[in-house]
């Protein structure tokens, strides 16, 4: 059996994956990572439960880039929220008449087998890019619902946005990924933006 | 009753808290007349499938076989 200095270090590329995604800044990631493998090093001996070492490793990460994401967003400007909030409602307007249901050829396509989609090694290229397209601020948003794991309170209190303020952003992250998606994996596409 | 652009919005909002009886009972009629929506509704599922087994997620279960 490995001893628990090397299984952290095994850790160490997911848990750069995983910082790398949310906050889009290798170096940041990189700090972050190391900083939540000294912390786990030095909290080790407390630590018994052996089969559950990555998860509690982490939960160290996942509290560190909570925390980071809350302050970068301290500097973050409401405007940069509200310009990404309007391109958005802009071209999603587009998919409706104005009685509100889907325009002529706007609704969502048929896709082919999405399961058979999540097997395939290029499929998740697609997705991590088009991830990667969300404007700055509904990205981290929706990586804070969905890879961190925060339920909406707690992503309103961290930002100090409103429920409702949250729930339109994740509205618009998920239909930006889902249209990312369907005109670059489902779709003939090739350019993710 | 729904139109398809309030439809989508509860979709999304499913996911993120529980909706009223009421929003509950009108999505689901909606979404059984409007294969549009219907269609919205389950490729937002699959988004959040899919997210739940990124390889970059920890608590899947391939952590080490699987690096796209």
């Amino acid at each position: 059996m490995m001893p628990a200095p090397d299984k952290l270090a095994a850790l160490h590329s997911h848990l750069l994956r995983f910082a790398r995604l949310q906050l889009r800044d290798d170096a940041l990631a990189e700090d972050v990572v190391q900083d939540t493998l000294l912390a786990a090093m030095n909290g080790l001996n407390a630590f018994s439960g052996e089969a559950a070492l990555k998860t509690w490793v982490f939960s160290i990460l996942k509290n560190k880039l909570v925390d980071v994401l809350r302050t970068r967003d301290r500097s973050v400007n409401v405007s940069a929220l509200a310009g990404e909030e309007e391109s958005f409602d802009a071209v999603f307007d587009t998919l409706f008449k104005a009685n509100g249901h889907w325009a002529e050829g706007k609704q969502p396509a048929k896709w082919g087998d999405p399961e058979e989609a999540i097997e395939q090694q290029q499929f998740w290229l697609v997705f991590e890019a088009c991830l990667n397209c969300l404007p700055a601020n509904t990205g981290r948003v929706f990586m804070m619902r969905e890879f961190l794991d925060l339920d909406i309170d707690a992503i309103c209190r961290e930002l100090c946005i409103s429920a409702s303020n949250c729930y339109v952003i994740l509205h618009r992250a998920r239909h930006q990924l889902r249209g990312c998606l369907e005109k670059n994996w489902f779709g003939p596409g090739d350019l993710p933006c | 009753m729904l139109n398809c652009k309030e439809s989508t919005r509860l979709i999304s909002q499913a996911q993120d808290r529980s909706l009223s009886l009421t929003e509950q009972t009108a999505l689901v009629a909606h979404v059984l007349i409007c294969a549009g929506c219907r269609r919205y509704r389950d490729q937002m599922n699959f988004l959040r499938t899919v997210l739940r087994r990124h390889p970059a997620y920890p608590d899947t279960k391939t952590d080490s076989d699987r690096t796209p």
